[in-house]
C-alpha cells in the first residue's frame, strides 16, 4: 500500500544526489562533558518520577484514613493519633528502657537474627537438595512427590511438632522459617538444574571437568537465576513466618510485640510495628534481588 | 603408515520403544595426520550423530572409532568440539572461557603464567583479544563463533571437529571466518573433520569431502578428492576450473542423485 509513496520517494531523491561540490568547513564540536547544572537537573527528574508518585499516593491514602477514622465512634486510631501515642517509639527505634521495655529496631533485629540462621539453613540445605532432585532422576522420583505434598503445609502447621521436638520456643521459630523458606528454594533450584542446556554438558564432558568441577564452574553459575528466584520468593515467605510465630512463641521479637500490644490494646503501637514489617520485608527482598543482579550478570542472556 | 584418524564399520541404531531406526550405516573411512576433511550431505542424515560419535559424547552401536591408535569411547580434549551454536558459558569472559579449557587441559603440565599466555596467544590467533574481558552476550556472533575455536584450539587436540561452524552467521562474516580457519589450518597443521551443507565451503576448505546419502541407514556415496594447491584464495578460486569441477560434482551429488526427500523425513 506504502508502495507507490515509497518509490516517488526514492526516485525524487536520487537526483538530487550529486548536488553542489562539498565545501569544508570546521565545526566546533559540542563539548562531551554536559554542564554540571544539566546532570543535576537530570539527576533531580529522575528521583522525581520515581518518588514523587508514591508520595503523593502515600499522603492522598493517609488522608483518607484521618478522615474515615477521625469520625466520633471509629474502631481504629487516625495517623494524627498514631504520632501522638506512639511518638517515642516512631522517632527512636534504639531505646533500652528495660529487658522487655526496648525499641523497635531492636526488636526487628533480633527477628532478623532469627531469619537470618533459618533461611540461611534454608539455603543451603535447598541448594543441596534442589541439586539433587535436578541431577538425579530416582532423586526426583522418589523425592518430589514428598516436597509437593510437604510443601502445602502451613508454616504455623508445624509449630507445635518443632516445640515439641526442640523445647524451646527460639530454635522452634528457626526451624518454622527453615521449613518456610526450603521448599521454593529445592522446586527452583532443581528447575535450574534441569534446565542446564546440553551444550554446556557437552562442554563439560569434552573438557573432562569431573563432578566437583562440574557442580561449581557450570551447574551452579548456569541454574543461578532459577535458584535465585528461590532464594527471592524464600526471604519473602519467611518474613511472612516469623511474625506469625513470634506472635504464637513469644520472645523479644517483631511478631511478640505486635502480641503484646493487642494484650494491651495498644493499637498504635501495633501500626507502627506493621509499618516496620513491611519495610524491612521489602528491603530484603531488594536485597537478595540486587545480590542476585551482581552474581548472575550475563547469565541469562547466552 | 598407519591412518592418524579411523571410523571403522560404524553403524548407529537409535531405538524407542519397539522401533529401531538405523541411522549410520557400515561407515568407513580414515583421515591422515594434517588433513581436513568435510562430511556433506542433507540435514537428517545423520553427519552430527557421526561427529559426534568420533567425539565421544554418542557411543557407536557397531564398530568404533581409532585416534592415533587410541579407541575412543568416551568425550576428551584431544577431539575438542567447535559447536554449532558456540557453546561459550555466558557467565564467563571471552578469556576465561578459553582459559577454562587450558586450566583443564594444561593444569599440571604449565604454570599459571605459562596457561595465560597460552591463552592469550590463542586469542591473538583468532584475533579476539581485544575483545578478552567481554562476556559472549557482548560481542557478536561471529566473534562468538571465533573465541569457539581459539577454545578449541587451545586445548590441542588431534582432531578438531567443527559441527556447522557457521551455520549460524552471515554470508559475510561466514566468508570472514572461513579465510580465518583456512589461514589457522595452514599454520597449525590440524587435522580437521569439519560437518556442513555448504558446498562452496566445503570444496573451499577441504582436502576431501565425504558425501552422505539420506537417512535413515546414511552412508558414503561418493569422497572427492580436492585437488588445488594451498593456499587457496577465495577470489581466484572462483575462475579455477578444479574448483569448478569440484563444485560441480557435490552439486550433482547432492540435488541430483540424493535429493532430499521430505516424505522420507
Amino acid at each position: 500500500m506504502n508502495m507507490p509513496l515509497a518509490k516517488s520517494d526514492m526516485s525524487a531523491s536520487i537526483p538530487a544526489a550529486p548536488a553542489a561540490p562539498a565545501t569544508a568547513k570546521v565545526l566546533a564540536l559540542p563539548s562531551r562533558q554536559t554542564p554540571f547544572n544539566a546532570r543535576m537537573l537530570a539527576a533531580l527528574g529522575r528521583f522525581a518520577t520515581a518518588v514523587l508518585p508514591p508520595l503523593v499516593m502515600l499522603l492522598l491514602l493517609l488522608t483518607v484514613w484521618e478522615i474515615l477514622c477521625s469520625r466520633p465512634g471509629a474502631t481504629l486510631p487516625a495517623p494524627s493519633k498514631i504520632w501522638t501515642e506512639a511518638h517515642d517509639l516512631i522517632v527512636d527505634p534504639f531505646f533500652r528502657n528495660g529487658p522487655q521495655d526496648i525499641g523497635l529496631g531492636w526488636r526487628v533485629l533480633i527477628s532478623l537474627q532469627r531469619v537470618a540462621i533459618g533461611y540461611g539453613f534454608a539455603a543451603l540445605i535447598g541448594i543441596a537438595l534442589g541439586t539433587l532432585i535436578g541431577q538425579s532422576v530416582w532423586a526426583m522420583r522418589g523425592l518430589d512427590p514428598i516436597f509437593q505434598v510437604l510443601r502445602t503445609i502451613s508454616p504455623l502447621a508445624w509449630l507445635p511438632i518443632s516445640l515439641a521436638a526442640f523445647r524451646d520456643s527460639q530454635p522452634s521459630a528457626i526451624f518454622v522459617i527453615f521449613i518456610t523458606a526450603v521448599w521454593p528454594i529445592i522446586i527452583n533450584t532443581a528447575v535450574g538444574i534441569r534446565n542446564i542446556p546440553q551444550d554446556y554438558r557437552n562442554v563439560a564432558a569434552v573438557l573432562k571437568l569431573n563432578h566437583l568441577e562440574f557442580f561449581y564452574k557450570i551447574m551452579i553459575p548456569s541454574a543461578a537465576p532459577y535458584i535465585f528466584t528461590g532464594l527471592r520468593i524464600g526471604i519473602g515467605l519467611s518474613w511472612l513466618a516469623i511474625v506469625a510465630a513470634e506472635m504464637l512463641t513469644g520472645g523479644v521479637g517483631i511478631g511478640f510485640f505486635i502480641c503484646d500490644a493487642w494484650n494491651s490494646l495498644r493499637l498504635p503501637y501495633i501500626v507502627v510495628a506493621l509499618v516496620y514489617i513491611g519495610v524491612i520485608g521489602f528491603v530484603l527482598d531488594r536485597l537478595v534481588a540486587a545480590i542476585a543482579g551482581i552474581i548472575t550478570r550475563g547469565t541469562s542472556v547466552s | 603408515m598407519r591412518p592418524f584418524c579411523k571410523i571403522d564399520h560404524v553403524d548407529k541404531v537409535f531405538t524407542r520403544g519397539s522401533t529401531s531406526t538405523r541411522v549410520l550405516k557400515d561407515i568407513t573411512f580414515e583421515v591422515t595426520k594434517g588433513e581436513y576433511v568435510s562430511l556433506i550431505g542433507h540435514s537428517g542424515c545423520g553427519k552430527s550423530t557421526l561427529l559426534n560419535i568420533v567425539a565421544g559424547l554418542t557411543n557407536a552401536t557397531t564398530g568404533g572409532v581409532l585416534i592415533d591408535g587410541v579407541e575412543v569411547n568416551e568425550p576428551g580434549p584431544d577431539r575438542a568440539v567447535v559447536f554449532q551454536n558456540h557453546s561459550l558459558l555466558p557467565w564467563l569472559t571471552v578469556y576465561e572461557n578459553v582459559r577454562l579449557a587450558v586450566d583443564k587441559v594444561f593444569g599440571k603440565g604449565k604454570s599459571r603464567a605459562e596457561r595465560d599466555e597460552w591463552t592469550l596467544h590463542n586469542l591473538e590467533l583468532v584475533q579476539m583479544t581485544h575483545a578478552r574481558d567481554k562476556r559472549p552476550s557482548e560481542v557478536s556472533g561471529g566473534m562468538k563463533q571465533r573465541v569457539g575455536i581459539a577454545r578449541a584450539l587451545a586445548m590441542e587436540p588431534k582432531v578438531l571437529l567443527l559441527d556447522e561452524p557457521f551455520g549460524a552467521l552471515d554470508a559475510l562474516t561466514r566468508a570472514r571466518l572461513q579465510d580465518t580457519v583456512m589461514a589457522l589450518h595452514q599454520k597449525l597443521g590440524n587435522t580437521v573433520m569439519m560437518i556442513t551443507h555448504d558446498v562452496d565451503e566445503a570444496v573451499l576448505l577441504s582436502d576431501r569431502i565425504i558425501m552422505m546419502t539420506n537417512g535413515p541407514d546414511a552412508e558414503i556415496g561418493e569422497i572427492l578428492t580436492m585437488p588445488m594447491a594451498r593456499p587457496r584464495k577465495r577470489l581466484e578460486l572462483v575462475s579455477d576450473a578444479a574448483f569448478l569441477a569440484c563444485r560441480q560434482r557435490v552439486l550433482e551429488f547432492l540435488y541430483e542423485r540424493h535429493r532430499f526427500v521430505e516424505a522420507a523425513a
